[in-house]
């Protein structure tokens, strides 16, 4: 096995290119170098891309932030910019693992590492979330839910480079929330994972919603009807028991020692109301919006 | 398979070693540095016993790249005493008796100290939710989180007079 940390993000795209053999992207490493201590792989070569000082900062952009692929959660966790405007989102970084795991975790290797349980994923999905990708043939501009094609598979190709996670500008009075169900309260993977973002106007009618489930399908899944079904609506009874059916009806969940089908299931709706819930209190407390625009 | 060269700052002195690529920071502090007081509970991120800081931040040990130390600053239990002098940390886990068979001890003190450099006056529930990722299996916990949180209590005084 060979290492190497290249300065620049064409510097990492042309040794991925080149390179023979199996190559794996070091960013992190709480994944991937759990697998390598196992011995459950054995790469040729392992490319660090911490070294490349473009994606180890958080930048503002039209309104909005742009991750780059080596900031770790902490980073992200303590940006009171990102606190500010997606606080579901950096909740949901801020769960992953232990203190010492969040020093080094990114939620780009959460992505890339393809787990229908990956906690700041949901988060992202429902943030509308764009990943900049990479490669020999240049840029690629790929909304986070189509990351994702199955338990640790990627729609990235192996020669592709994850640059930054793009994280947008909301309308104002928009909020988003994540919440997690896990059997203890810290150091666990969820068995369930809700994140919801959404838009409220003027007269508290919710206008836009975006519902994104973890841990209940082969991938995080981007549930439109649960969306729709608090859209129009005053967040009210009714809309959220709606909310909680079409989360629930999407659910796909597999049975093991963590959860039940029956009990994901259940759960998903359960949560699904709750985030909805958080994410308008933040909506209506947040009337200025674009918080990220000056700064 | 190539060895690599790394030169690094371990506890402020200047340091260079050889490793393997796929060795980890914990190894190379243990079996090539004999700075063993890092320990290794589980090499999987698990239990924080290995805990050490890279540039300022909490991290596994036994999650980081040997490799990856280059031109870092690595901070481990060895540095934490002034001379003979222990850390107010050290002192009151000994005087709390929070430690029995002591595996997860030098992790627990590299965390703890990270959380009063950041926050000299946490509550007993950011303790706890701070050092989650460090087990311990005799203590019971209690112990030290009472010795974190005297300590906390001991060093604002000593600031304030
Ligand atoms: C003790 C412990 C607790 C954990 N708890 C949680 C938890 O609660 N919730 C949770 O969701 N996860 C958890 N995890 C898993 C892990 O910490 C997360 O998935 C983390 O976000 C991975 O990020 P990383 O930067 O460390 O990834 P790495 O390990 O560096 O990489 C992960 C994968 O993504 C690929 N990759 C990384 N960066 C790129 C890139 N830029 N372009 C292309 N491919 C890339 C790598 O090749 C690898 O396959 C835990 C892990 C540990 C050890
Ligand atoms: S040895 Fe590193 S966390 Fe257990
Ligand atoms: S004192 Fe024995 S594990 Fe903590």
């Amino acid at each position: 096995m060979n290492y190497q940390a290249p300065t620049t993000i064409e510097g990492a795209v042309s040794l991925l290119s080149e390179a023979s053999g199996n190559t794996r992207i070091l960013a992190g490493g709480t994944d991937i170098i759990v697998q390598l201590n196992g011995e459950h792989i054995d790469p040729d070569l392992i490319l660090d891309i911490k070294r490349i000082n473009e994606v180890c900062n958080i930048s503002a952009e039209n309104g909005g932030f742009r991750i780059g692929a080596g900031v770790s959660c902490s980073q992200l966790t303590e940006h009171q910019g990102v606190m500010d405007l997606w606080p579901g989102c950096a909740e949901a970084a801020g769960l992953i693992g232990s203190t010492q795991v969040q020093g080094r975790a990114t939620i780009a290797g959460n992505l890339c590492n393809g787990s229908p349980a990956a906690d700041s994923v949901p988060a992202l999905v429902a943030a509308q979330a764009i990943v900049r990708l990479i490669g020999p043939d240049g840029i690629r501009e790929v909304p986070v839910e189509n990351i994702p094609t199955g338990p640790g598979q990627t729609s990235i190709a192996p020669s592709e480079i994850l640059h930054s996670i793009f994280l947008p500008s909301t309308p104002s009075r928009s909020g988003d929330a994540y919440l997690r169900f896990i059997p203890r309260t810290e150091m666990d993977i969820a068995v369930v994972g809700v994140g919801i973002s959404l838009t409220l106007d003027e007269s508290d009618i919710c206008t836009a919603a975006r519902v994104a489930l973890g841990a209940v399908a082969k991938t995080v899944l981007l549930v439109e009807e649960a969306g729709a079904a608090l859209i129009g609506s005053k967040i009210d009874d009714n809309a959220l028991d709606q909310l909680a059916l079409t989360a629930s009806a999407a659910c796909n969940p597999i049975d093991d020692k963590r959860g039940t089908i029956e009990f994901r299931t259940k759960i998903a709706g359960v949560l699904a109301k709750r985030v909805a819930l958080i994410a308008a209190q933040r909506a209506r407390e947040r009337v200025t919006g674009r918080i990220g625009e000056k700064s | 398979m190539t060895n690599i060269q790394v030169s690094t700052k371990i506890n402020g002195d200047n340091c260079e070693f050889l490793c393997r690529p796929e060795e980890t920071l914990l190894e190379v502090l243990r079996d090539r540095m004999g700075l063993t007081g890092t320990k290794e509970g589980c090499a999987s991120g698990d239990c924080g016993a290995c805990s050490v800081m890279l540039d300022d931040r909490l991290v596994c040990s036994c999650l980081v790249l040997g490799a990856e130390a280059q031109g870092r600053q690595v901070d481990t239990i060895e540095g934490m005493a002034d001379g003979g002098e222990l850390h107010p940390l050290q002192r009151n886990f000994i005087e709390h008796a929070a430690l029995q068979c002591g595996i997860c001890t030098p992790g627990f003190l590299i965390a703890a100290k990270a959380l009063l450099d950041k926050n000299p006056d946490p509550t007993e529930t950011e303790v706890r939710y701070w050092l989650a990722g460090n087990l311990c299996r005799c203590t019971g916990y209690d112990k030290i989180v009472r010795a974190v949180l005297h300590t906390a209590e001991e060093m604002r005084g000593t600031e304030l007079g």
